[in-house]
């Protein structure tokens, strides 16, 4: 199963769901990352650091933990 | 005359509402999210219309399901404010993710009126959005702007009044059935009072998502009967959703919403804009962390040697006041030991603090609001937030670590910023591990004197290495608090990395002079005086035959031995508690140079004094190590009690640094005897 941490930078891909808890998933959903909606990795820290994301128009970043939550659909990634 | 109507500006962070509020009301209230930002309501009177009128700028928020103080600070002012109108201010590049709060406040009022702000950056990422196909989509007037450039405020002001006067009808966001029916359950079983605060399918919808905030909120002002509370509990139950699954199913119903929006009323180019994505890679990746590390160096730099003459300058002006005042004083009668007392006592701390302080925070506060304008602020979070996350604290305690570069008063008030309340008192007990302007005078003078062997250039590399030392125990002490007084885990938490922005020079300007530099600097003068009065009384007060100052240089000797400094070392940190520009200025008194207060221009014969007074390469070592690590000026404790709101937290604030000042100083001192 493929989640928004392990999109390769400059790859996109559309979510399919959201497996953090209430006060995350809620915030993660309010910032665009709802089902259907397409995300992509654009930027990352260096190491094991935060990545960025464009998502609906805004860039967001995340750290690995959280973008683990967002899973993805599929194979379709572009 | 009737009262003055009130509109409340809402919107995302970062989308200009300060910059529309400011312009609107002519009042400069800091816009720019990072250092002092907007937490509680800012009020301004506008005149730029026909009437008068009351704006409110509510901190940003991306939603009413609100997560941080800020966000609760909006949804309290949208919900039951009071306003007469909503205006809520939409960033045009992204307008699809603004509509989210769009949507989620014209379902909770009618009378709501919406900016497209920023329609400039937008059109330069080839999006372009079309003002009346959003309009007639939501229901609501829509106006466009850019704030930043003056134009469109007197429309967006037009537009909200409009809404005042004629009610529009919006066109809200619709969810499945089922949750449309079971809110048109609960929304009868509520009170007719509410409809004064909130729609009632509003408030039926936070009922049935069960948004504790908004139902405590609502409850304070409306009696909501506890069998409402069940009918939704129930409701819930019937759909078998959780409150969690109810939420999820209300934002996808926003998205949609805003996604049809935006088909209709927004162009976009097929390839996304990313000119300034590539700007990003080459700041934010590896190759960020020097180029990262030379615009911080920049920024000291400039600092440092701008700051020079200023400090000159003043610190003449104050001298000739001084000798005015004493002229003045002597022409009014006044005892010699009366004119001191305000001459060598008061004036005196008070030249020294501002001439020594005023110049570089008049140079680097400006030009870390340039940064910070600039939209470069969040990349330093982005980019060094592994290394907090590894210590168990959050990335934008970078941010304030460098503020307290400037002032660690300043770097305080900043952990506003940080929204976990664990890792925001770590950011606070830690921040004057960061050496503040206030103690650079000392250790570049005392690293030009005892370690300046290669000129200018070794000096500085000592300075740099010292601000790294600072900056890795601040990271070690943050990783210690996690796993003691401050257990827990990182919190999780976003970051949104807004695009660049050519920063307004002028209003930097004005704005940091005005919000950050007379506020430090007001306070420390505050401090500065009466400090001054007792060190003077300490110098000439004499009991058996010898100053107090000396007794108290003699009774800290054993423990500043021990430290590898001495008793007169420590009186100046002591006594230099109000500001530590004074720490150097007060040693050297105390060993009686002459002079006083005005330390020896050139280097050598500072060097001589010193180690006349037995200092030596060691005694250097450890003064700069106790001026990195001792306890914070007393401005800055005041600044986290106000912060903290508790006398245990201050205390630490005060006891761990210098702990780890003793402890450093002991151990060099300890290595170097048993060598």
């Amino acid at each position: 199963m493929r989640d928004l941490s392990t999109l390769p930078l400059g790859r996109s891909g559309r979510v399919l769901c959201l497996r953090a808890g209430e006060g995350m998933g809620r915030r993660l959903m309010d910032l665009g990352f709802t089902p259907g909606a397409r995300a992509s990795c654009v930027l990352a820290a260096p190491g094991d650091g935060m990545r960025a994301y464009r998502v609906r128009g805004a860039v967001i970043a995340l750290r690995r933990r959280e973008a683990r939550t967002v899973i993805l659909e599929g194979d379709n990634h572009e | 005359m009737n009262e003055p109507r009130v509109i409340a500006l809402a919107g995302n962070p970062n989308v200009g509402k300060s910059t529309l509020f400011n312009g609107l009301t002519g009042m400069r209230q800091h816009t720019g999210n990072w250092p002092g930002k907007t937490v509680s309501a800012a009020r301004g009177l506008c005149r730029t219309g026909g009437e008068p009128v009351y704006l409110v700028d509510i901190p940003g928020a991306y939603s009413l399901w609100a997560q941080s103080a800020e966000e609760e600070a909006a949804l309290e002012n949208v919900c039951f404010g009071g306003a007469d109108a909503v205006l809520v201010v939409c960033a045009a590049a992204s307008l699809e993710r603004n509509l989210n709060l769009v949507y989620q406040i014209i379902e909770a009022k009618d009378k709501v009126a919406v900016c497209v702000n920023l329609l400039d950056e937008a059109e330069k990422q080839g999006i372009f959005v079309d003002l009346e196909a959003l309009s007639r989509h939501l229901g609501v007037p829509v106006t466009g702007a850019c704030a930043r450039d003056g134009k469109g405020l007197k429309q967006a002001l037009a537009v909200a009044l409009g809404a005042i006067n004629q009610p529009p009808h919006p066109r809200r966001a619709l969810y499945p059935e089922p949750i449309e029916r079971a809110a048109a359950q609960l929304e009868v079983l509520l009170p007719e009072e509410m409809r004064q605060w909130v729609q009632p399918r509003f408030a039926a919808l936070r009922l049935l998502e069960g948004d504790g905030l908004f139902l405590r909120l609502l409850r304070q002002r409306v009696a909501i009967d506890a069998s409402v509370m069940q009918a939704a509990e129930k409701a819930r139950a019937e759909l078998s959703l959780s409150r969690q699954g109810v939420s999820s199913l209300l934002v996808e119903g926003i998205y949609h919403a805003a996604e049809d929006a935006c088909q209709k009323a927004v162009k976009t180019p097929a390839q996304p804009w990313d000119k300034a994505l590539r700007a990003d890679r080459l700041l934010t990746g590896f190759r960020g962390v020097p180029v990262m590390l030379l615009l911080l160096a920049l920024v000291f730099y400039l600092t440092i040697r701008g700051a020079n003459a200023p400090s000159e300058w003043l610190s003449r002006g104050f001298e000739a006041l001084g000798t005015a005042a004493d002229g003045l004083l002597q022409h009014l009668g006044a005892s010699a030991f009366l004119r001191g007392l305000i001459v060598e006592g008061v004036l005196a701390a008070l030249g020294k603090v501002i001439s020594v302080m005023l110049p570089p925070m008049a140079i680097f506060f400006p030009l870390f609001t340039l940064l910070e304008d600039s939209g470069y602020l969040p990349r330093i979070a982005f980019t060094l937030d592994g290394l907090f996350e590894r210590c168990r604290a959050c990335g934008k305690q970078a941010l304030t670590m460098c503020m307290g570069l400037g002032c660690n008063a300043v770097g305080v008030t900043g952990c506003r910023i940080i929204d976990s309340p664990r890792e925001r008192l770590i950011a606070i007990l830690t921040n004057s591990l960061m050496p503040c302007n206030g103690r650079f005078p000392l250790l570049i003078t005392v690293a030009a004197v005892f370690f300046g062997g290669g000129g200018a250039a070794s000096s500085a590399l000592l300075l740099a290495g010292l601000i790294g030392l600072s900056a890795g125990m601040t990271l070690l002490l943050s990783r210690l608090l996690s796993a003691t007084v401050l257990r827990g885990l990182p919190s999780a938490y976003t970051l949104e990395l807004p695009p660049y922005r050519v920063p307004r020079i002028g209003q930097v300007i004005v704005r940091s002079v005005l919000d950050r530099t007379l506020f430090v600097l007001g306070r420390a003068a505050a401090v500065a005086a009466p400090a001054g009065l007792v060190i003077f009384l300490l110098s000439r007060v004499s009991v058996a035959g010898s100053t107090l100052l000396s007794y108290l240089t003699g009774f800290l000797d054993p423990l500043g031995r021990f430290m590898g400094l001495d008793g007169v070392i420590l009186t100046g940190f002591l006594l230099g508690f109000p500001a530590n520009e004074i720490v150097l200025p007060l040693i050297l008194l105390a060993y009686g140079a002459e002079g006083g207060w005005n330390m020896p221009g050139d280097i050598s014969s500072l060097g001589n004094i010193l180690r006349a007074h037995g200092w030596t390469g060691l005694t250097a070592l450890n003064v700069m190590l106790f001026s990195l690590f001792h306890f914070p000026c007393s401005t800055t404790l005041i600044t986290v009690y106000k912060e903290t709101k508790s006398g245990k937290w201050t205390l630490l604030a005060l006891l761990l640094p210098l702990a780890l000042g003793v402890i450093l100083c002991a151990l060099t001192n300890g290595i170097a005897i048993f060598f």
